[in-house]
């Protein structure tokens, strides 16, 4: 046994504790915006579209206007947008969120798409990093610890959320109404406008996600920026229990997994490249079996949402 | 005040009257407009016309928490408390302005210190969705109670309740009146309650306010006449001797596990025979539910047999229609019904695909289904805007009707009712007695869940009490002694209190 590949096996830790923390911030943001939408009510199965929009907007305003953080701001704007043209939709009569989400989700991608094609060669700013990894000489390490603002941001995000769910006038409110729109309408809260704003800040969160991937990891706009992330994301929601601090652990899990396929390219293991690059997906399949049981509904589940009636 | 949906004229140029410290009911048959009349004055509904005046004031109500702030309070007819909330948030919730940030230490205590001022109290940690439907009906009066209404309203709130609890509760109620500090609307269907406990008392039907009176001044025969006009109320039924027959429904060792994974059914066995009404009595939520949700194949049992006919049932659409098993669950809108389907099509859900109502095996004859459910509202006296209407148009007690319509009309062989009376008005209640009992006549084996036992004193032929998902009793009709009964249902809970 030679010392290389002993650091062979170090490094895929070290590579995939890297990689889940960094490829598990876009699944943090979108997972906590479609919590709070979700708790509202409705699934917004749009946020694939609305990340890609964001990741575009958010690199072509960064392009233009020199800043990264201005990009991310902006990027959030879009993906409200994007929440607020979905809950206007569904607040028609007769209009089914899924069926409204699924639209917006391919809209969405090619919209970005489309409007994106002039940014796929120029290099716009990025945002910076924060070297985490400082006090190691392993060069491994120290890349893996470079992390991002925005992790923070949403780590912060989560408890904020958790506290505010259960002991904010707002987050009563919210609950109320994706739990029981006829307990809402009896306490005099509108259904309608709730969810809307549910929908707007779930996307507004989606949007900055998706400027994460264009600006900081990968790092640059192209069409096959996200590979389902913002799918992937319901279903973390789920597998949290529709809980926002859950979604901190659901992230990094995600995270390390996709991370998995690319540490153990780069330490040699070429063979079933695509067998571990499936491993969020095969994941997700997993988590969405073991959350199954004919016996009781999904406990947590907001008794509003379309997929727990 | 006047409301029409579409083509219903429910409420008619109604008006009241309501004194401070006032106790006053509203009586009225399955239809009649109770419910739309108190959801107007809540706003929760907008009138066509019509307003409130409220110490002289002209106001005309757009929102529920525009009728809060004028210190009105309704306990709507189907509950609306926020399911996955403990009780504490839903007692919070009421609140207006509901502050910013909450001080759970501060709300929960202020709420102990209302509680004690009680004749029951409700853990406020509780989640609603595990409180009993008794428990739930407290929460909701108790929350109103808490956010000092100067009117209450009530719609059918002791529909859920057992008699004592009612009395109890409404005795309360008409206490705090006396102070003058609040004025009550109570919606009932039971005669014994307005008697007992208001001062005044309105009469609705069809729309109308077709009487008033004090209730000192006025007796059963003239509220009856007056509530259901010139139609005839049906009397008590009559029960045949029948031969013993033999065993039609059969359940051994069956065990089942409620939502959140405990045991609810614990090795239950029992056989019900043809021409029998065996009553299953029991305080709700000690496996009545799962035990009915087993037979209606909504929940998976964890061990045991069920058997029809002496043949092991799996529960399938075939085998439902071969042996003619029927099915009344409680809460018909959640459990037995589509809602959004039209009256048609809910009433075809057990046979639109006979033979009688496809053609070519595969398409649906709506002529056929239409005469069908025209048919049955007519003899089941379903009081609809039409045919097409959605089910959930329907007033509470009709919806009650329309699924016994449907479960009552065919060739029932096994028949498994629980509550079938709630939130019926009388006449309809002792017309639906008649059919069960004229169903046991003809042969039926029933299987009775009733929290009510004046109900499965009238009817059973044997009485079972289920406690905490056991069998603990059996008693004959003949033997059957209320006190012994109740003794069974209650007595560890009340032994439990002591210790
Ligand atoms: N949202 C609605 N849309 C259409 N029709 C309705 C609606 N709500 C009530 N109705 C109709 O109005 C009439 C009165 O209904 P309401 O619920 O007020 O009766 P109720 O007196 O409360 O009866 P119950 O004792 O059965 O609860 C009924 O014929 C019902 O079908
Ligand atoms: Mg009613």
């Amino acid at each position: 046994m030679t010392a290389a590949s002993e650091l062979g096996a170090w490094g895929v830790l070290i590579a995939v504790i890297g990689g889940a923390l960094r490829v598990s911030t876009p699944y943090l943001f979108v997972s906590l915006g479609e919590t709070l939408t979700e708790k509202s009510g409705r699934v917004n199965l749009g946020l694939e579209g609305t990340l890609m929009m964001g990741a575009m907007s958010g690199y072509g305003v960064s392009l233009a206007s020199g800043s990264a953080w201005f990009g991310v701001f902006v990027a959030g704007l879009v993906g409200a947008a994007f929440g607020l043209l979905h809950a206007a939709l569904c607040s028609l009569p007769r209009v089914n969120d899924i069926a409204v989400g699924i639209a917006l989700f391919i809209f969405g991608t090619g919209l970005a798409i489309y409007l994106g094609k002039p940014l796929i060669e120029p290099v716009a700013p990025s945002l910076p990093a924060i070297p985490l990894g400082f006090w190691s000489d392993v060069p491994a390490l120290r890349s893996a610890l470079e992390i991002n603002a925005l992790l923070i941001l949403g780590i912060a995000l989560a408890p904020l959320l958790h506290w505010g769910l259960a002991n904010t006038r707002w987050g009563l409110i919210l609950r109320t109404v994706g739990d029981s729109a006829d307990a809402a309408r009896a306490l005099g809260f509108s259904v309608n406008g709730v969810r809307t704003a549910a929908t707007g800040l779930g996307g507004f969160l989606a949007g900055i996600g998706g400027a994460f991937l264009s600006l900081f990891y990968p790092g640059t706009w192209n069409e096959g920026l996200s590979s389902g992330q913002g799918l992937m994301a319901v279903t973390l929601v789920i597998f949290a229990r529709w809980e926002p601090i859950n979604c901190i652990y659901a992230a990094l899990l995600f995270g390390g997994a996709s991370a998995l396929g690319p540490a153990l390219q780069a330490a040699g293991v070429t063979g079933n490249y695509y067998l571990y690059g499936a491993a969020p997906y095969i994941l997700t399949l997993l988590l969405l079996i073991r959350s199954s049981s004919t016996r009781h509904r999904l406990r947590g589940a907001p008794s509003e949402l379309t997929i727990s009636k | 005040m006047s409301k029409s949906f579409g083509a219903v004229r429910a409420l008619d140029g109604v008006s009241l009257r309501i004194a401070p410290g006032a106790f006053h009911a509203i009586l009225g048959e399955n239809g009649a407009g109770k419910s739309t009349l108190v959801k107007c004055i809540m706003g929760h509904h907008r009138p066509d016309s019509g307003h409130l005046v409220i110490d002289g004031m002209r106001h005309d109500i757009r929102n529920p928490r525009q009728a809060h702030r004028l210190g009105l309070g309704l306990v709507y007819q189907h509950f609306t408390l926020v399911p996955n909330m403990t009780a504490a948030e839903n007692l919070v919730l009421g609140q207006d302005p509901l502050p910013a940030v909450i001080d759970w230490d501060e709300a929960r205590e202020r709420a102990e210190a209302f509680q004690r001022g009680m004749p029951f109290r409700i853990e406020l940690d509780a989640i609603v969705t595990g409180l009993a439907a008794g428990e739930k009906q407290k929460l909701e009066i108790l929350k109103q109670l808490y956010l000092d209404r100067r009117v209450l309203m009530l719609d059918e709130p002791t529909s859920v309740l057992t008699p004592a609890e009612a009395d109890q509760i409404l005795g309360m109620l008409r206490d705090i009146a006396a102070d003058g500090r609040l004025s009550v609307i109570l919606i009932t269907h039971k005669l014994r309650e307005v008697l007992a406990f208001a001062g005044n008392v309105s009469i609705l039907r069809g729309g109308r306010l077709v009487g008033e009176a004090k209730v000192a001044e006025i007796d059963e025969g003239e509220l009856t006449r007056l509530m259901f006009g010139q139609k005839a109320v049906p009397s008590a039924a009559m029960r045949r001797a029948s031969k013993v027959q033999p065993v039609r429904l059969e359940i051994r060792n069956l065990t089942a596990r409620n939502d959140k994974e405990l045991i609810a059914c614990d090795r239950i066995s029992l056989a019900v025979r043809g021409g029998e009404i065996l009553g299953i009595a029991g305080v709700a939520g000690n496996g009545q539910r799962e035990l009915v949700e087993v037979l209606a194949a909504q929940r998976e049992p964890e061990a045991g047999d069920i058997r029809v006919a002496g043949a092991r049932y799996r529960r399938s659409r075939q085998e439902m229609r071969r042996y003619g098993v029927f099915l009344l669950t409680e809460e018909p809108l959640h459990n037995g019904c589509v809602r959004a389907l039209s009256i048609i099509d809910n009433l075809a859900i057990r046979n639109f695909d006979s033979r009688d109502h496809t053609a070519l095996g595969c398409f649906l004859r709506r002529k056929a289904l239409r005469a069908q459910a025209i048919a049955l509202i007519e003899r089941f006296g379903i009081r609809a805007p039409s045919p097409d209407a959605r089910l959930d148009t329907l007033s509470g007690g009709n919806v009650q009707r329309a699924v016994l319509a449907r479960e009552l009309s065919g060739r029932v062989s096994v028949l498994i009712a629980q509550n079938p009376c709630v939130g019926l008005d009388f006449a309809a209640t002792s017309e639906i007695r008649a059919r069960l009992l004229a169903a046991r006549n003809g042969g039926a084996a029933i299987l009775l869940f009733s929290e009510d036992l004046d109900e499965l004193i009238e009817l059973a032929d044997r009485i079972l009490v289920m406690f905490e998902g056991r069998i603990v009793y059996e008693t004959g009709r003949d033997g059957a002694d209320r006190h012994e009964i109740g003794r069974h249902m209650a007595s560890r809970q009340s032994w439990r209190r002591e210790s």
